[in-house]
């Protein structure tokens, strides 16, 4: 069994809107390769979490870091929506080399098109990917958004709320493709969902934020009971 | 038609303008900034009225508003949805200002028409020579920021989570409009530059698949504009920038027309 190697660290992590609380103490450390579950209920804070740890809201008080430097940590982040025009002639391909911004050439190189390609593939989108991005349907826009955000090569993945609006059948095929990924190329994954048993099924950790605080542990530990409790809270 | 002088560098001011409105019309639509556009033209206006008043010529003048101009409305629309109101209360100061200047500067009313409808015939080797040199600096920057600048137009929450530098990205980009806009003033007149500047790229975005063939595409539906519209002005002698207006308008209707039939045949 190899040792676990660091790759985020929370800590005493506090965040206060004016007048209103939103998380207060939070620690937490994510392993490199794991896949977390961020659960709870809507107006808890989950995607202010994730906002503080992409460094675009600044924490009241405690500490993001990244390990073993801020530097050697790349993020991909796929969203629940995108605001993309309908009627954009940008297709997935294109979109999908949105995320390769080296200073470089207005065109991509040969290696950057036969990454694009590469991930593509990996994704199952070769042969949609003169698609316009608008007209795609909502499981191939999220499958998109995920090989935008794998085009970088990132080690952190946070999937926000990416499953929200998509069909059963759509999800399980989204994250069979996100565990795969987890496995084979040690991706870190937090993943950000109201549904609990697609958290249970899929990932091996889970956090909870609840008004009262949060917990976390083992997903075999998240038990309907702490879900429902974390609810009554809420309420 | 091209023994005159003036026809030949009317030619030459519009085929660098229909490159320029060509490539940078295609942000304009995808950053959802056609009312933007408009309006710095209007400043345009206002710009060319203070440099008649003040002594320079109304491209300085233009220059100046324009690019000061673009910085605060940039900082002042951040927000999408003060965005409007920001923009409708700077079109009307910058409005009421050029008609002040062109007040105090005591022109007479055709000068007034030229800054607004545009003029071919008063085009110098000087004029084109200036607006190339413009338009060469802002193809310069845009293609060193081409990467970033597509990323954050045709995805903002992708270019915000990638850490890009959005805010300062729209800031160039407004300072890189407003010097387009001053450059495209000179043949279309200040009232129409959106013109150019918005239905090229707005027809182009229906028949294109990619974004690199939407701007080739609104480059020569811009040049088709601008060299239609010349000949016709100088066969008819009617405003050029009537023609220009009238053929740019034409070519979007007919892209809204097949538009409406490709959804239609799909559905």
């Amino acid at each position: 069994m190899t040792a676990k190697t660091p790759i985020l660290q929370l800590k005493h992590l506090g965040m206060t809107f004016p007048g209103h609380p939103v998380f207060n103490d939070l620690n937490l450390t994510v392993n490199r390769g794991e896949f977390w579950s961020i659960v709870g209920e809507n107006g808890v804070g989950k995607t202010t979490l994730m906002r503080t740890i992409l460094h675009q809201l600044r924490p009241t008080t405690g500490k993001v870091n990244y390990l073993p430097s801020t530097n050697a940590v790349r993020i991909g982040y796929v969203p629940q929506f995108r605001n993309i025009d309908s009627e954009y002639p940008l297709t997935i391909r294109d979109f999908v080399g949105l995320n390769l911004t080296g200073w470089k050439l207005p065109w991509l190189s040969r290696d950057e098109r036969q990454r694009v390609e590469a991930i593509l593939k990996q994704t199952g989108l070769t042969k949609l990917a003169s698609r316009p991005i608008g007209q795609a349907s909502g499981g191939e826009k999220q499958k998109a958004y995920l090989a935008q955000a794998l085009v970088e090569r990132p080690n952190l993945l946070i999937l926000d709320e990416s499953t929200a609006s998509l069909d059963p059948v759509t999800k399980t095929e989204l994250l069979d493709l996100v565990q795969q990924i987890n496995q084979t190329l040690d991706l870190t994954v937090l993943f950000v969902t109201h549904d609990i048993p697609l958290a249970r099924r899929y990932t091996r950790q889970f956090l909870m934020l609840t008004p009262q605080g949060t917990e976390q542990g083992p997903i075999d530990q998240l038990t309907d009971q702490k879900v429902w409790r974390g609810e009554a809270e809420h309420v | 038609m091209f023994s005159y002088e003036f026809m030949r560098n009317a030619f030459a001011a519009g085929t660098i303008i229909a490159i320029i409105c060509g490539i940078m019309g295609v942000f304009v639509i995808a950053r959802n900034m056609s009312f933007l556009t408009h309006t710095l033209s209007e400043i345009g206006f206002s710009g060319a009225a203070f440099g008649i008043f003040a002594g320079w010529t109304p491209l300085s003048g233009m220059l100046l508003f324009t690019v000061v101009s673009s910085v605060i409305v940039g900082q002042l629309s951040v927000r999408a949805e003060r965005r409007e109101a920001a923009t409708s209360a700077i079109s009307a100061l910058f409005i009421g200002l050029g008609i002040l200047f062109l007040s105090l500067a005591n022109t007479n009313a055709s000068y007034a028409t030229n800054i607004l409808f545009g003029s071919v015939i008063g085009i110098s080797r000087s004029d084109v020579n200036q607006m190339l040199v413009l338009s060469i600096l802002v193809l310069i920057v845009v293609l060193v920021i081409y990467r970033f600048l597509k990323f954050d137009s045709f995805d903002h929450t992708g270019a915000l989570v990638k850490g890009l530098w959005t805010n300062t990205l729209s800031v160039t980009f407004l300072v890189l409009l407003a010097l387009s806009v001053s450059v495209a003033a000179q043949i279309v007149g200040s009232l129409l530059i959106f013109i150019l500047l918005t239905l090229p790229a707005a027809t182009a975005k229906y028949f294109a698949h990619s974004v690199g063939r939407m701007m080739g595409l609104a480059i020569l539906l811009a040049l088709v504009g601008v060299w239609g519209g010349l000949m016709l002005s100088y066969l008819t002698n009617y405003p050029v920038s009537f023609f220009i207006a009238a053929i740019e308008a034409v070519f979007y209707f007919i892209a809204l027309g097949w538009q409406h039939t490709q959804t239609a045949a799909k559905s």
